[in-house]
């Protein structure tokens, strides 16, 4: 069943929102949207799925966004994901975007695979870059190389292996990208979005599963992905009180605290500090790494911060090999003297 | 209660990778495990079973050495073991793996199917819910906590920021997480016991509602395009000081990169 | 002759290597340095059937064979010795005998509890004047009524206030034998909290120091008539046996110590830089590692044979002596050598080699001394 390809055009981006809130991912996807549409000579849309959200079509439009899809309907108002699915289907179905970018949250992760098998095409997940291009990349005798495809890079293997992806029978090409990837553009105040409403009917059946309950994490701290310098902890910090010494450096350096899985499975900090292939990937300008091995899952979310430090007792922890310094010693001596000494150093300097 | 469990054998990703010339995993050639994800997903089920009687089965898709991973699910527990294992299946992509495993599992008969978030190799997160799909049952991805209420589950699912309690009536298929528990040992009895047992091995004869063009590399509509080892950011320098010495060390590099 | 190990032995031994490293390792130093008996893990060890591995299915242990068993041990040990010995007591030293010499009663009223860790085994022969010369012992037990009435102390017994279950030895009379009159030493089996059963001297050790190592006391007390292991007057008999499945287990003991030590070292050895190159490099360390790899994989060699021995022979007696000590003395060259090849690091409590050279030190020791498995070994080839 070949699709007929030449039909497809546009980016699309799903606009991911969460209790009447754009994520920021909604946000860095229609920024990398309007450089991909840029190569392709075409737009960008948002579809903003959801329950009375129309408010946010102007930031998607502030934001890049050159016409935003509206599917608005009482079922939509929590995120489910037969409903979800079927709106972006049915979107995909009469618009036809050769394109479709979902964020690599929670939601995306469950929404996009869903709807790729719905519509029957390529999903490819957790892409660290997007470009248009040949495929094959470079030209094979006998097989016709085709233009103006989506390359879609991304790791796998934990972090091993980087790959690039194409879908070039299918469409739309769909792939999700992580929070923290790729940049916004840059806002333009004032904007008024393009809207064009589309609801393709919500009928309930077996396949809406139903709430019963929707619980917030209480958060008041900085999201990890927008620190500037994380000091980070991991098993061999021992205890969830010992966090203390962490917490006490980051306030010094005006930084955040995060950690390692170990840490969130063992109770000790919520999630949303994780840092690594299933928690968050940050590029803060300094990572402090207290107490963590350094376990390829970890690594693949921060080896692309601009400076590592780590501090082990283990001189063969593999968090060695990715740091810029690494310090082998007992972090409970180490931290707490680097405090003093830094409080020491910038009440000099004031 | 029939509780079905989709497991994976995968490359344990702390040693490196090897190539086929055609781009796709050399997976003949490493030291192997039971995805995480999927032993979590395994032990939840095996948990339902202590508490409500059920029998669980699992299956994977692989090649034939994958059939490790089903005696070592059978030996902490599991039921029935089913390799689904086939030369036109190999290169898969997520799309013709869901197809083949919707396509063995249409073959029994299932109150519950589960499956882990994300395999360690692909680690995509696409498999369970594009099963569900092919199933045309509905999915819960993400989940932390399972329960049973008669002829429905009542799952905590976990998002960025919060979790919802869902229900959902069975037949529904569930994404597990590693968080979701601390799976059990195999004991050494078991792991004699599942090599006595019958593994059922099938093949592409056995797949139920799927058409060739669905299977394996060429049933693929994502194509890799290419592949490599990641250069990884070199290492830096690596000292041993006593305290005192370690947090000059470390303000003087801090002073060096312009962070103080 | 197939040196191979089977698929089902291969994933037993993963099995065991991956609790040891997620479960045990990272708690054997505190176990060494607190001495506490380390219960949590026990009830893990318990949790997963590692406390029943040789016991058939039918009176709930795990019905696999003692090489499946002894590679629990030796998994165990390479990296806390400590542990290693306590599956090894309980297994070999309380649910064996019951298990052979018991009667149906006993092995329905016992094993179970045993093999799923509910309760924790021991074995009493050892006394203040009975070591080697285990006819040297002391304590009676003497039959009145339906009870026999135990009185006498036991030193050195290993799990002492943590078991629940304790094989115990005692004379229950003279009788002529050749012209001489001897002890007739019978088994018994006595449950902790039993009147007139209490506990002395917990022994401050070198080694294996969250082992719980006690001194039993009787003091007129009293077990039914039914407590009785074994035929009266063979008791002897039974504890020799008894200790020849010990062997095996302390030989698998000492074989995981001397594993363990060996892969620090190697992993040590390839770290650390003197003379601008790693010490690894050096043909010194490089032939001394090369020693101790052979030696122990000979000892594992004479284990696993020991092992296997135990299935498939009436009497190995021999088989397990040769196995312990060998093993043993294997343990203590190749924990020493890994000292001596950290360097003043060794010495330290910051890495694990100090701990296992201390640890090994036992193996030469209980449970027959080397001294006491050459008399069998030469005994065997000049009768």
């Amino acid at each position: 069943m070949k699709m007929n390809i030449a039909e497809y055009k546009g980016v699309f981006v799903f606009a991911q929102q969460v209790d009447n809130k754009l994520s920021g991912i909604a946000l860095e996807l229609i920024g990398k949207g309007k450089d991909l549409a840029k190569d392709l000579n075409t737009e960008v849309t948002a579809v903003l799925v959801g329950h009375e959200v129309k408010d946010l079509a102007d930031e998607l439009a502030a934001y890049g966004a050159d016409r935003v899809i509206l599917v608005d309907d009482p079922e939509l108002k929590e995120y489910r994901t037969e409903p979800y699915a079927h709106a972006l289907s049915s979107v995909i179905e009469k618009y036809k975007p050769e394109i479709f970018l979902v964020g690599a949250t929670a939601i995306g992760r469950d929404l996009g695979p869903r709807v790729s098998a719905r519509i029957h095409t390529g999903l490819t997940a957790d892409c660290t870059q997007l470009d248009i291009g040949d495929f094959p990349m470079n030209p094979i005798p006998g097989k016709e190389q085709l233009h103006n495809q989506l390359l879609m890079t991304r790791p796998a293997f934990g972090g091993n292996t980087i790959a690039t992806i194409a879908c070039p029978e299918f469409r739309p090409q769909m792939a999700t990208v992580r929070p923290g990837v790729m940049q916004k553009a840059p806002k333009v105040e004032g904007a008024k979005a393009v809207v064009e409403e589309f609801n393709p009917g919500f009928t309930p059946d077996d396949k809406y599963v139903e709430i019963l309950e929707v619980v917030k994490s209480v958060v008041d701290t900085v999201d990890i992905m927008d620190a500037k310098i994380l000091v980070s902890g991991g098993r061999g910090v021992g205890n969830p009180e010992n966090f203390k010494l962490l917490d006490d450096l980051a306030e010094v350096l005006g930084a955040t605290v995060s950690c390692s899985r170990a840490v969130v499975d063992a109770g000790w900090k919520p999630k949303d500090l994780q840092v690594g292939q299933t928690g968050k990937t940050v590029r803060p300008n300094v990572y402090f790494a207290i107490g963590i091995s350094g376990a390829i899952q970890h690594l693949a979310g921060m080896e692309e911060s601009d400076l590592i430090v780590a501090i082990n007792k283990d001189e063969t922890a593999p968090i060695f090999d990715v740091a810029d310094y690494g310090i082998v010693g007992d972090l409970n001596k180490i931290v707490p003297a680097l405090t003093e000494k830094l409080k020491a150093e910038l009440a000099n300097k004031n | 209660m029939k509780i079905v469990v989709c497991i994976k054998q995968v490359p344990d990703t702390k040693g490196g990778v090897k190539f086929n010339p055609d781009g796709t995993l050399d997976r003949g050639a490493m030291l192997t495990i039971m995805n995480p994800d999927d032993k979590a997903g395994l032990e939840a089920a095996l948990r339902l079973k202590d508490e409500y009687g059920a029998e669980v089965t699992v299956i994977t898709m692989g090649l034939p050495k994958a059939e490790e991973v089903l005696r070592e699910a059978m030996a902490m527990g599991a039921d029935k073991g089913i390799l689904v294992t086939d030369r036109v299946l190999g290169g898969a992509d997520t799309w013709a793996t869901s197809q083949t495993l919707a396509g063995a599992i249409r073959n029994l008969e299932y109150d519950l199917i589960i499956t882990g978030r994300q395999a360690i190799d692909g680690d995509t997160a696409q498999v369970g819910p594009q099963i569900s799909e092919h199933l045309g049952i509905p999915v819960i991805s993400y989940a932390q906590k399972i329960q049973i209420e008669g002829d429905s589950v009542i799952v905590e699912r976990q998002f960025d920021d919060r979790y919802h309690v869902l229900k959902a009536k069975m037949p529904c298929l569930i994404t597990a997480l590693a968080e979701l528990n601390e799976p059990r040992y195999m004991t050494p009895g078991g792991i004699f016991d599942a090599y006595k047992a019958d593994i059922t091995v099938w093949g592409r004869a056995n797949l139920v509602d799927v058409e060739d063009s669905n299977l394996g590399l060429k049933g693929s509509p994502t194509q890799i395009a290419k592949a490599s080892d990641k250069v990884r950011k070199g290492a830096g320098e690596k000292v041993t000081l006593d305290p005192t010495e370690a947090v000059d060390y470390i303000i003087d590099k801090l002073k060096v990169k312009h962070v103080i | 002759m197939d040196f191979m190990l089977t698929k089902q032995h291969e994933m037993a031994r993963t099995l065991f290597r991956e609790f040891a490293e997620k479960e045990v390792k990272p708690l054997a130093q505190e176990v060494d340095e607190t001495e506490v008996f380390p219960r949590g893990t026990v009830e893990k060890m318990a949790k997963a059937g590692f406390l029943g591995i040789p016991v058939p299915k039918e009176y709930g242990g795990q019905g696999c064979d003692i090489l499946t068993y002894a590679m629990c041990v030796e998994e165990l040990s390479k990296v806390c010795g400590t542990t290693g010995v306590i599956v090894s007591a309980h297994t070999s030293l309380c649910c064996d005998p019951i298990l052979t010499y018991g009667t149906e009663e006993q092995k329905q009223k016992y094993l179970p509890d045993l093999a799923s860790g509910r309760k924790i085994g021991a074995f009493g022969l050892t006394e203040p004047g009975a070591g080697t010369d285990a006819q040297g012992q002391q304590t009676k037990a003497v039959l009145e009524g339906d009870e026999w009435v135990l009185n006498g102390s036991k030193i050195f017994i290993t799990n002492g206030k943590e078991a629940d279950v304790y094989v115990i030895f005692a004379v229950t009379g003279m009788i002529e034998k050749r012209g001489r009159m001897s002890k007739e030493i019978t088994a018994f089996i006595v449950e902790k909290g039993t009147p007139g059963f209490t506990f002395g001297t917990k022994e401050k050790k070198m080694g294996i120091r969250g082992s719980s190592t006690y001194e039993l006391i009787f003091t007129d007390c009293r077990i039914p008539k039914e407590n009785i292991l074994g035929q009266q007057g063979k008791g002897f008999g039974i504890a020799m046996h008894t200790l020849d499945g010990g062997r095996i287990g302390i030989a698998s003991q000492a074989l995981g110590l001397a594993e363990g030590a060996l892969e620090r070292t190697v992993e040590y050895v390839k770290e650390r830089k003197q003379f601008g190159r790693s010490i690894g490099q050096f043909q010194n360390t490089q032939f001394q590692l090369a020693d101790m790899a052979t030696k122990v994989e000979a000892a594992q060699l004479l284990v696993y044979k020991a092992a296997i021995a135990k299935n498939t022979q009436k009497v190995y007696s021999v088989e397990a002596a040769k196995a312990k000590l060998y093993a043993a003395e294997v343990a203590m060259e190749v924990t020493t050598k890994a000292v001596q090849l950290h360097g003043g690091y060794g010495y330290t409590r910051e890495y694990d080699v100090e701990r296992m050279m201390r640890d090994a030190k036992i193996t030469e020791i209980y449970e027959g001394t080397s001294e006491v498995q050459r008399m069998v070994i030469s005994g065997a080839l000049l009768k």
